[in-house]
């Protein structure tokens, strides 16, 4: 009896182990490889309702110039936060308030295309103050505060022209690093292009950071070779005090650099020590040169933000500091350029070549002490690239674009070529995993993963091509990203998610290094603005020539004045309304016919203006956008425009029958 | 009767906590509130438990209708409980060293529990009549207002002790740290009684 039981339950177990072998055989013919109900994937990537998040996962925004913010594992998109871009959803870029944060000395520039987030470390540990995005398009560095995950400040960085390799920190957030793409001529004039060649420069901003209000300023900007300065990345650990950046066209071609920038067997890695030429511009070093660029500040207290145009800057030639700049020669135009937790590997990710190279950062030193050296590019020493090699990962795959670490010595490379991620071993550039990702990643992320500390539970592919992945939606798709569980031996797919824009680069951190001080409200008591009514008793409407500044408060669930008589066709009109709630979420909106720019979307205790130019005789309604009570739909008013010539006195009121 | 004394003695002090420490509290929770809005009432004043609550329940109130709640000035009470809670702590001290000092009986200890029970029940006899008032002295202008099934006018009168179920409310309304301290003080003073009668036959 018991034997004829031990046999049935021999053969049902046999049975299962066919069924689940089949189960696997189909699934790795399938695209995408694993079915989540065979893995427990949907399980791992379920935050139930009413549960969080472990990480935010701050995604940029690429062309839409914003920053989406992501929970990670959900992969649910919790906010699109505005930055360079304007947003009439919330009236970023539209409201007089907001309008100075996109000043630049081109003017007004309501757009851009947003790259590389990064978020401020301390002693190169991810510490949840401020996250810094560039500005690729117009040359910028933003920095978003994340009490209020609102953009605090922009920076313009002058004589650059494509900010791409940036906006990359040091290890305690001394600085933020913004190089240049595009060389230029500095300063810019009227020339040739054919004269590039030798004439054009590159120049590597590095811009300080207030510790305590994360104020940016410009200390130095390194002016490099005519090179394109592609990516970077600060030294780590031992290697803090230097900073990497990769270059492409050392050739410096100005013309169809597909094939002409292509053609040196090697291009450069720069090696910074920006300590040795912070202590030669505090000693004074550096040449002030005339410059123009815009310094936006949004204050907290005033709701209100203003543009300064700084008109110097102070350049350093890298010629004139000793040991400031080295030359690591590169396979290949390399993209990303990452250095590993310890600070000691530098990985070129020669996006033509068919190896990946890595440099040691001892054998770099030993190399400088050594003079080493393999001649020199504009002065410039170029190390021998044998000498400071520290391996080779082999044949991983075609077009590495960039490398990110877990916390267990392995990294992670994508391939855009070939469309997979790659996992080897740190020091034995043994090839572990390769999994296919779909399509064709630019960047990967792993929360922490460019930091002294990575968090290292999820990888997130960020790819470029999307094709059939989701429900066509005509030919424009969103890009999509791929989450993978890397806590086992083999990476493991989790969960495709559309994303905004394009994502560029991503930072992630995990969820209770950030969400505990998340800003619920302002303080009425603390609004410092020109225009705010703090009281009823402040409310007003006053005329000043063709401009009326309309003095407005709202609560559940009106707004005060709600009745506005007095107003002409031909006035400029400025809404100054205040959010009197104090309560967490609950945002007023405040929307009037036919504005020509956007609507307001205010937060409680803050003040925002909207400028009306009425142009037709009538009266006209305002209202609130943001569904914020039972009443919500009673939230609203009448503006009463009369004739340009009517002597109609001005007058408000709000409960009167 | 030393030890009947202090034991009276700090019974009686453990009624200074309500100068401190709320008598009571009242928290509203609702599903767009899954932090309770709450207030901790205190012999000297009403407070939100959060910075901004006591602004966002008369925010809510005001659809229904309800009066704001009031301020240190707008009720006698805030300034008489304070002073009979600090005479009843000197009368208590008083009686307690004078018993310690065999000067009064332990009957004297018995008295002022009996006299601190009187104040107490008026004391809550007399936040219910605020509550009612507070929940059913309506504005005839209120944005909602909602009628029982019976088709009386509803009404909103907190619950004095426990639990119940308001509209989308879910309130809650106990006793807090004050309230505590002062039923253990009281409490000593009845131990005070005992302890007191005790030595009195070993004597």
């Amino acid at each position: 009896m018991m034997k004829k039981s031990i046999n049935i339950l021999i053969s049902l177990i046999m049975v299962a182990g066919l069924v689940s072998c089949n189960d696997g055989g189909n699934q790795k013919g399938k695209k995408g490889g694993q079915g989540g109900l065979a893995t427990n994937a949907a399980e791992r990537v379920y935050v139930a309702p009413g549960e969080l998040d472990e990480f935010y996962a701050f995604m940029s925004g690429g062309f839409s110039g914003q920053l989406g913010v992501y929970g990670l594992p959900s992969g649910r998109l919790l906010k699109v936060l505005p930055v360079f871009s304007q947003n009439p959803e919330n009236g970023w870029g539209y409201s007089e308030e907001t309008k100075p944060m996109l000043n630049t000395s081109y003017g007004f520039v309501p757009w851009d295309d947003s790259h590389h987030p990064d978020i401020s470390q301390t002693n190169g540990v991810l510490d949840g103050r401020w996250i810094f995005i560039n500005g690729n398009n117009t040359p910028r560095i933003a920095r978003i505060g994340l009490e209020s995950f609102k953009t605090e400040e922009i920076i313009e960085i002058p004589n650059s022209a494509g900010n791409h390799s940036s906006s990359f920190i040091t290890e305690n957030t001394e600085y933020v690093v913004a190089g240049t793409r595009f060389s230029v001529p500095v300063p810019q004039t009227d020339m040739s292009i054919k004269d590039y060649k030798g004439n054009f420069k590159g120049a590597l901003t590095f811009i300080s950071v207030d510790q305590e209000t994360g104020r940016m300023g410009i200390k130095f900007q390194l002016m490099m070779p005519g090179f394109n300065y592609d990516l970077s990345h600060p030294g780590r650990d031992k290697s803090h005090g230097w900073f990497f950046f990769t270059t492409y066209n050392t050739e410096e071609a100005h013309s169809l650099l597909e094939v002409n920038a292509s053609q040196n067997d090697k291009d450069f890695i720069a090696a910074v020590n920006w300590k040795v030429i912070e202590d030669y511009v505090n000693n004074g070093g550096g040449k002030k040169v005339p410059a123009n660029y815009a310094h936006n500040i949004l204050d907290e207290h005033t709701h209100t933000a203003t543009s300064t145009m700084l008109k110097e800057v102070l350049t350093v030639n890298p010629m004139d500091v000793p040991g400031a700049v080295y030359f690591l020669p590169t396979p290949k135009s390399p993209h990303g350029c990452d250095v590993d937790p310890t600070g000691e590997y530098i990985v070129g990710n020669g996006k033509l070549s068919a190896d990946l190279t890595v440099h040691s950062f001892t054998k770099m030193l030993d190399a400088i002490e050594n003079k080493k050296f393999d001649g020199e590019a504009y002065g410039i020493p170029i190390l021998k690239f044998e000498d400071i090699l520290a391996g080779v990962v082999k044949q991983p795959g075609l077009g590495p674009l960039h490398t990110e670490f877990d916390d267990k010595g392995n990294a992670y490379t994508t391939f855009f070529i070939s469309s997979e991620v790659v996992k080897w071993k740190v020091g034995t550039w043994e090839v572990l995993d390769r999994q296919p990702v779909f399509y064709s990643v630019g960047h990967g992320m792993i929360p922490g993963g460019n930091s002294r500390k990575p968090f290292g539970k999820y990888f997130v592919a960020l790819n470029k091509i999307t094709k059939d992945r989701y429900l066509p939606t005509g030919p424009e798709l969103t890009q999509s990203a791929q989450l993978f569980d890397i806590t086992g031996d083999k990476m493991e797919l989790l969960l495709d998610f559309p994303t905004i824009g394009e994502p560029h680069y991503a930072a992630a951190i995990p969820g209770d290094l950030v969400a505990p001080k998340s800003r619920k409200i302002y303080k009425l008591a603390e609004n410092k603005h020109k225009y705010a009514v703090l009281q009823d008793s402040e409310v007003r409407v006053e005329r000043d020539g063709k401009e009326v500044h309309v003095y407005m408060n709202m609560i559940r669930s009106h707004f005060n004045p709600d009745n506005i008589e007095g107003i002409k066709v031909g006035d400029k009109v400025f809404f100054h309304v205040t959010n009197h709630e104090q309560d967490f979420d609950v945002p007023h909106g405040f929307a009037v016919i036919g504005a020509n720019n956007a609507e307001l979307l205010v937060m409680p205790g803050a003040t925002e203006t909207l400028v009306w130019e009425p142009k037709q005789v009538g009266v006209w309604p305002i209202y609130c956008t943001d569904f914020c009570s039972a009443l919500h739909q009673e939230m609203q008013g009448y503006v009463r425009v009369s004739p340009a010539d009517s002597n109609i006195e001005l007058s408000w009121s709000l409960g009167e029958d | 009767m030393k030890k009947a004394g202090i034991i009276m003695i700090i019974g009686s002090l453990l009624l200074l906590g309500l100068f401190k420490f709320p008598l009571w509290n009242i928290m509203l929770g609702a599903p767009q509130y899954p932090d309770p809005l709450g207030m901790d009432i205190y012999i000297e004043g009403i407070q939100g438990v959060e910075e901004f609550d006591i602004q966002n329940i008369d925010g809510l109130n005001h659809y229904i209708g309800m009066k704001t709640i009031p301020k240190v000035e707008d009720m006698w009470e805030f300034e008489v409980f304070p002073t009979v809670i600090g005479i009843m702590v000197a009368i208590g001290v008083l009686i307690g060293l004078l018993g310690f000092f065999g000067k009064v009986s332990y009957k004297w200890f018995l008295g002022w529990f009996v006299l601190m029970s009187v104040l107490g029940i008026m004391g809550m006899y007399d936040f219910n009549l605020w509550l009612i008032d507070y929940g059913t002295d309506l504005d005839p202008k209120a944005i909602m207002k909602l009628l029982n099934p019976d088709g009386t006018p509803m009404t909103y009168k907190p619950p004095l002790l426990g639990y119940q179920k308001m509209l989308n409310f879910d309130v809650d309304s106990w006793p807090a740290t004050g309230a505590y301290m002062m039923f253990v003080g009281m409490m000593l003073t009845v131990v005070a009684f005992f302890v007191g009668k005790k030595e009195y036959k070993a004597k």
